[in-house]
This record gives C-alpha cells, sequence and structure tokens, in this order.
C-alpha cells in the first residue's frame, strides 16, 4: 500500500521544451493518499495517460520526482514498482490458460507453484473466475477478459497501487455497471491505492473518492465529487462535470453585486470578501441546478429558447443577451409563459476571475 | 441472427464461376484426360487406366527428384522462417530507418526468377565470382558446377537470399500490429524478453507466420527458374527438382501421359502438405476452451 506524491513533475515529449505549450503534463505537486480511489478526469489527449503511465514507470518524466510512500521511484523500472496497471483494452496473453495468465506475474518473480496456487485461487474467487480457471482466455467475453487484466494486477501480493486507464471502454454498458461495482468492492476489500483514469465523469463520481480533473496537461482541481459540483475551482471544471455543465456569464463588479446586461446580481459575502484581488476577466458561474427560473419583475429578464422534458426533471435553455442559460426545473415548477426572470440564489453564485474560482 | 437466403444472389457469382472454370477446372480436367490414356494422334488413343500413375510412382529417378525436393523445401522454410522473425525482431519499430530498411529488404523480392540465377551464377564462380573466390580464398574447396553437394547450397543460399525477405516483410507487419500495451503490461508483470516473445509476439504473428509458411513452401516446391539457370540441374542430377523433371518430360520428350500423372501427383502433395500445414498452425495453441 502506498502513499504517492509528484513533486515538481513534468513532462515533454519532445527534448527541448521552450514554453509551456511544448509540455504534455505542467508542473504540478500532489500528493495521493494511501489506500485512497482517485479518478483522473479529462478530455482525450489532457495527459492522463501520460501521468498514469509516468507513475507507472513506463514513462520517464522529463522532470521532477515520483514518490511512493516518500521514497523516490523514479529510477526503479516498472516492474520493480509494485504497481499493477489495466489498460483500456483487455491484454492477455492468447495461448494461456485464464489460470496461468493470472500465475504469469508470480511465475517471473520466481514465487513457488504452491503459493501461486494459493495467490491465484484467491484473486480467482474474488473476481468470480473460479469456473473459468481451467479455459482458455482468448475464448472468453470482453468482461472476463478485463477482470483477468485487472487480477493479474492483484494476484502480487506486494501490489501497492492499481492503475486503471480506462477499463471499461470496450465493455457492453449492462456489464459496465457490474465490473465497476466489482473494482470498488476489491477497493474497499484490499485498501489499495486506485488510480483510474475517464473521460466520463459518472465513472469518475461514481468510483472515486476524490477526482483530479485535468485540462491540457495541468491538474485544475482535485477534490471532493461534492466539491467539484458546488465549487469548481476553474471554468473548465463547471463545463465538464455536470449535465449540462455550469453556467457562465461576463460580469463587472461593483459593491456588493455582479453587474450583468446592466442588472445587478448580489454575491455572497464570502465571494465579496475575496472579491478585491480579483483581476482580469470576470465571469460569474452557476449550476443548472441552483439557478431560478419565475415570472415577476425582480431578476435578470431571460427568454426562454426551449424547454426539453427529462423525466425526473425539465431542462429549460434560455438566453440573456449572448449567452445561453441552462435551468433545470423540478416536475412541480412550471415555465413562466412571457417575461420570465432569472434569479440567482447568491449562496451559489461564483465568481471566476480570468477562469479561476475567487475566494 | 436470422439468414436471409437470396436464390438470385448465385447469378453474381457466374462470372467469377465461369472465369475461374476456363482458366482452371477446364485445363485441369485436360490434365486429367491425358493421364489415364495414352495419344499417339486425334484418332488414335487408348485408355490406360492408372497405368502412368504407377509408372511414375515406381520410377526411381522422380522419386529421388521427390525426395530432393522435400529436403530442399524443408531447408528452406527451417532457414527463412527462423531468420525472417530474428531479423523483423531486430528492425527499430519506428523512424527514420525503417522506410530505408523496408526498400532494402524488398530489393531482392524483385528481381525475376532467371535473372535472379544469372546473377547468383556468376557471383559464385570460383573463378571470377565474388564469393567462389572469397570461399576459395578461406581454403575451403569450392565449386558449385563440378560437386553436388556444393550446389545444393548454393541454390539453398540463392533461394534464402531471394526470399528471406517476404518472411521479414511478414513478420515485422505481425510485430507492428501488435498494441504497445501488450509489451508494457508484460513490463508491469516482469516478463523477460524470452517470454514476451514466447507469450506475446509469437502468438500474435501466427497468422502472418501462416502465410510465410505456406508461401514458401508452395514456392520452393515449384521451384524452377534458379536452379535451372544456375546449374542446370547438376551436376549429375543433384539439383533437378520436380517442375525440371516434368518440363523436360511433357516438353522435351513430349511424353504427355505419364507428364499428366506426374503434374496430378505433384500438384495433390503440395495440396495435401499446405493443408497439414495450414491445421497444424491453425490449431497450435488453440486447445479446448
Amino acid at each position: 500500500m502506498a502513499k504517492i506524491e509528484l513533486r515538481n513533475l513534468a513532462h515533454s515529449y519532445g527534448g527541448n521544451p521552450s514554453g509551456p505549450d511544448d509540455y504534455a503534463l505542467r508542473r504540478m505537486n500532489h500528493i495521493w493518499e494511501d489506500g485512497g480511489a482517485y479518478a483522473l478526469l479529462g478530455p482525450s489527449g489532457c495527459g492522463k495517460t501520460t501521468l498514469l503511465n509516468i507513475i507507472s514507470g513506463l514513462v520517464q518524466p522529463s522532470e521532477g520526482q515520483v514518490l511512493f510512500d516518500d521514497q523516490e521511484v523514479n529510477a526503479l523500472p516498472t516492474e520493480r514498482r509494485n504497481v499493477a496497471q489495466v489498460f483500456q483494452f483487455p491484454v492477455l496473453y492468447d495461448t494461456m490458460s485464464v489460470y496461468d495468465n493470472l500465475a504469469f506475474p508470480l511465475r517471473n518473480r520466481g514465487i513457488s507453484e504452491d503459493r501461486i496456487r494459493e495467490r491465484v485461487g484467491e484473486i480467482a474467487s474474488m473476481l468470480d473466475l473460479d469456473d473459468v480457471l481451467k479455459r482458455r482466455a482468448v475464448n472468453l467475453g470482453a468482461d472476463a477478459k478485463q477482470k483477468i487484466s485487472v487480477g493479474r494486477g492483484l494476484v502480487r501480493s506486494d501490489v501497492a497501487a492499481v492503475l486503471f486507464d480506462e477499463p471499461l471502454t470496450v465493455i457492453d454498458p449492462h456489464l459496465k455497471w457490474r465490473l465497476r461495482r466489482k473494482l470498488k468492492e476489491i477497493h474497499e476489500r484490499l485498501k489499495l491505492t486506485l488510480v483510474y483514469v475517464t473521460h466520463d465523469q459518472t465513472e469518475a463520481l461514481t468510483f472515486a473518492d476524490r477526482i483530479v480533473v485535468m485540462s491540457e496537461g495541468e491538474v485544475v482541481q482535485l477534490g471532493t465529487p461534492q466539491e467539484l459540483f458546488e465549487r469548481p475551482a476553474h471554468t473548465f471544471v463547471g463545463y465538464f462535470i455536470g449535465s449540462p455543465g455550469m453556467n457562465f456569464l461576463d460580469c463587472g463588479l461593483d459593491g456588493d453585486a455582479a453587474i450583468v446586461e446592466g442588472h445587478r446580481i448580489p454575491l455572497s459575502g464570502e465571494v465579496l470578501a475575496a472579491s478585491g484581488q480579483a483581476e482580469g476577466r470576470l465571469e460569474i458561474g452557476i449550476r443548472p441546478e441552483f439557478l431560478e427560473l419565475s415570472g415577476g419583475s425582480s431578476g435578470l429578464p431571460a427568454e426562454v429558447e426551449y424547454v426539453e422534458d427529462r423525466g425526473t426533471h425539465r431542462l429549460v435553455k434560455t438566453r440573456v443577451g449572448n449567452n445561453a442559460l441552462f435551468v433545470k426545473l423540478r416536475d412541480d415548477q412550471s415555465v413562466p409563459e412571457d417575461g420570465a426572470r432569472l434569479r440567482f440564489p447568491p449562496e451559489w453564485t461564483l465568481l471566476y476571475a480570468d477562469s479561476h474560482l475567487v475566494g | 441472427m436470422e439468414k436471409t437466403y437470396y436464390p438470385k444472389a448465385w447469378l453474381m457469382v457466374l462470372p467469377v464461376v465461369a472465369i475461374v472454370s476456363f482458366s482452371a477446372i477446364i485445363p485441369l480436367m485436360t490434365v486429367i484426360n491425358y493421364s489415364v490414356q495414352d495419344i499417339f494422334g486425334p484418332e488414335n488413343r487408348y485408355f490406360v487406366g492408372l497405368e502412368w500413375f504407377r509408372m511414375i510412382l515406381e520410377d526411381p529417378e522422380i522419386l529421388g527428384a521427390f525426395r530432393r525436393q522435400f529436403l530442399f523445401s524443408f531447408a528452406v522454410l527451417a532457414i527463412e522462417i527462423p531468420l525472417g522473425i530474428a531479423i523483423a525482431l531486430c528492425m527499430p519499430r519506428k523512424g527514420p530507418w525503417v522506410s530505408v530498411l523496408l526498400i532494402l529488404l524488398a530489393l531482392p523480392l524483385l528481381v525475376p526468377w532467371n535473372v535472379v540465377g544469372t546473377i547468383w551464377q556468376i557471383f559464385a564462380r570460383p573463378d571470377i565470382g565474388l564469393l567462389g573466390i572469397g570461399i576459395n580464398g578461406l581454403g575451403i574447396d569450392y565449386n558449385f558446377t563440378g560437386d553436388s553437394i556444393d550446389a545444393w547450397v548454393t541454390v539453398l543460399a540463392m533461394d534464402v537470399w531471394h526470399w528471406t525477405s517476404l518472411a521479414v516483410l511478414l513478420c515485422y507487419a505481425g510485430l507492428q500490429a501488435i498494441p504497445d500495451a501488450y509489451y508494457q503490461a508484460a513490463r508491469i508483470d516482469g516478463a523477460s524478453r524470452w517470454a514476451i516473445f514466447r507469450y506475446i509476439e509469437l502468438p500474435k504473428m501466427r497468422g502472418v507466420l501462416m502465410i510465410a509458411i505456406l508461401l514458401r513452401f508452395m514456392d520452393s516446391f515449384k521451384i524452377f527458374a534458379e536452379p535451372f539457370v544456375l546449374t542446370g540441374g547438376g551436376p549429375g542430377n543433384s539439383t533437378t527438382f520436380l517442375s525440371q523433371y516434368l518440363t523436360t518430360m511433357a516438353v522435351g520428350q513430349f511424353d504427355l501421359g505419364p507428364a499428366a500423372a506426374f503434374s496430378l501427383i505433384y500438384f495433390l502433395v503440395i495440396l495435401l502438405v499446405s493443408y497439414v500445414f495450414y491445421q497444424v498452425i491453425n490449431n497450435l495453441g488453440k486447445g479446448v476452451g
């Protein structure tokens, strides 16, 4: 079991990085606690797989250090890092049986056959693979294959962290849930540090205790699902998490309120206290779940473009000037015919300066 | 899944059936026709049954040629396939050298068969050829026109030079198709270089190796032009392979009946051996499960 620390870590695939754009990973400092379940979330090409491969040692970082339990492991080759990694598609040794696949990492390390039988038996029963141990791995379904890949990682008793690189990509939707549940269960049972790369927010939110959101080689926020939802540290997190993402409006500041299209939107005391340092382009952000839509005379006038019935709620697209704003309405709330007004509850209205959260 | 039957689809296959009958089935019928008759002229022919087949199978020279042919083909496979795999493994997976190497490797494949024979004929000559003079310079007595073993080895070396590239190119393509994740997983599993080859690369190359083995077997079993140009089948008949016998019999002596029976046996042997290779390779490492 291991605490993973990234110290001043940065990586560039080219030889001589001259500017920040040459980095696949920008400088970062993070500590991932032992036994935590972390999801690395971000769009394709944001550097999540690079980061994962640096942790497992498949890629050497060009700058900085990786530490497992305060020991630098940069110089350690992959096979000596005690990490297991599961890839996007199942990687199997085609000619071997399921048993031999699971035993392979142990055999390579010269462990006795008795001990191997014991370990493989344990892992197979944990993953519900007992029935297929004698069968050839190639002939099984994608979910069973992916379980074998996971099993090959877990079978080593010294394994400190398990890294998943979008392991559910090739799994049928109805099996995804089951496999994810299984992974979660194993995590709870073995208390391993888990790092899970995905671009699917539902997967990240249901799987991990803490989510590391990445964008363009940078970690923009590390937090619990609730933190990411309620207080996105960056407009990117606001957009990326939630469906639809957070609403943002350009604004100015005047006293205790933000000014949008000439209307005053009152801000909370907490935001105002920090707003002194706010510089650059200012925006207010609010989740569609918290934005209120009604008739009447107070609030920001908005034009209703369409209403979508989503079963559990209704999604209303409104327009203020050139900005589209989404509102999620409960089924019992009505959409005003005309003269719709948007109200921003101050406790959920956040202020962003140059895309970063103020306060 | 529900299958739809659409009988008119057969019409679509007709053109191919017509072309194949003209190009393969009708000539084959003709050969079968010749193989069971003794023909002196259009109106003067006798049915002889399997007489020609018996004659061919009892001819010690032809049986000797079959033995030589098998020995040659298996030597070709035993050298070219492992060598092809080894060279493919040594080649870089990416970089500027890849295309240079691929072009160099493809060069021998582009040379026509009889030109290869001519090149080696000069190259191996003990009086003016670089190879011949070189080998003799090492103190080894070498003369491919005089010594049957020298001749045989020279034909083999020529074939290896000509065709190993094919095995390399096929294996290289097979290796390139293996996703990086397999190598990464192997590193995490602590696999040795040998284990990576044995459990990842070799199984993943099964398909291309099958093609390489079948192509090389069929081609080498039918070898004609290169030894014909290089040694003319000699000295003695040490490098007279089956196709050369067949040509002499059919075109040289105009023994159409025996030649037709010979061709059919030849054809069936190639078919049978290829089928055995196919079955064996296909079932390798694919046990029950």
